[in-house]
């Protein structure tokens, strides 16, 4: 970053040979996200109960790895960069699922189960 | 860039902590964060979101203006950038003055009457509302400044087909805060806004 190389014909810091996009991809691009915030308010108008939640993370998701793919040029990096990418989401995915896990089951450790060998704590419960 | 990709991926996690915070509250008390999203205004959500769809597409003009030697559109489009990142915070600002009104600051003389027995775990949500929002909101101005920078050693003619990586580097920050915001306009604005 501190090197200010000037000088034509020599390959700066940091330089890799990015190809430069086509404006015409980075609109459409650009006209797609809009089209799926959109799209997303309307889903949302509509009564889908527990799919709502679904079909919003779903569109996020897809608008997120757009402007990842080709706004943050991850289709034109290298394999280690993409490794990176990859790594962040898979621990995004075990902090946000582990959390998630161990809260939603909390209530859970004294319940009998139907399938329970245990008769007397399973009609304790009715 | 490795090492920009490697900076967002703590942020990722930053901002993860966060979002498993809201999918645990919201797991406990579904019936009070419904009744929160009367509150959330759909309309200038998504305002912002396009908002900020565009500063992605102009800052992604930038860089290729600056991978190109084009100093007046990367001049330009730095400038569109700034100025849509500032028009988001400041219909952000306006929300927030909104909510101050309605007296759904959770702390300070929080006021919940149409639902008074989610009087408690409804502030929950309306902190993390400020907290993530908030937290954005931090990104959003730090970006601003990167960018201000950029501006400054743009018209001083620093960028060019050899040398555009802080632009680019940049751009991966914006670009990512971004993302940020697309995660949390339909957590935030739009589940449960049939009810």
């Amino acid at each position: 970053m501190s090197t200010h190389a000037h000088a034509p014909g020599h390959a700066a810091s940091g330089q890799h040979h990015t190809p430069v996009p086509k404006v015409r991809t980075l609109v459409a691009v650009w006209a797609a996200l809009i089209v799926f915030t959109f799209l997303t308010s309307w889903v949302s108008e509509i009564e889908l109960g527990e799919w709502n939640i679904v079909v919003a993370l779903l569109i996020a998701l897809t608008k997120a790895s757009l402007v990842a793919w080709i706004f943050m040029g991850v289709r034109y990096s290298t394999t280690l960069t993409r490794l990176f990418c990859v790594a962040g989401l898979v621990w995004l995915m075990i902090l946000v699922l582990l959390t998630y896990s161990d809260y939603s089951t909390r209530g859970w450790t004294y319940q009998a189960a139907p399938w329970s060998t245990n008769k007397s704590a399973g009609s304790s419960l009715k | 860039m490795l090492g920009m990709w490697t900076f967002l991926i703590t942020e990722v996690l930053f901002f993860g902590g966060m979002f498993g915070a809201y999918a645990v509250y919201r797991n406990m008390y579904p019936g009070a964060f419904a009744s929160t999203s009367r509150y959330m205004d759909v309309v200038l959500g998504g305002t912002n979101t396009a908002v900020l769809i565009c500063s992605s597409l102009t800052m992604v003009l930038a860089v290729r203006a600056a991978q190109l030697s084009k100093r007046k559109d990367l001049i330009l489009f730095l400038i569109l950038t700034m100025i849509f990142g500032s028009a988001f915070l400041g219909v952000k600002a306006f929300e927030y003055h909104s909510k101050w009104v309605e007296h759904l600051v959770p702390g300070f003389g929080f006021q919940y009457e149409h639902a008074p027995e989610y009087l408690h775990p409804a502030q929950l949500l309306f902190f993390l509302y400020f907290c993530m929002t908030g937290m954005h909101a931090i990104h959003m101005i730090v970006g601003l400044g990167l960018l201000t920078y950029l501006l400054v050693q743009a018209v001083r003619n620093q960028y060019n087909e050899y040398y555009f990586a802080p632009v680019e580097m940049i751009g991966l920050y914006w670009h990512f805060v971004d993302v940020v915001w697309i995660f949390l306009f339909p957590l935030l604005y739009l589940i449960g806004q049939r009810h």
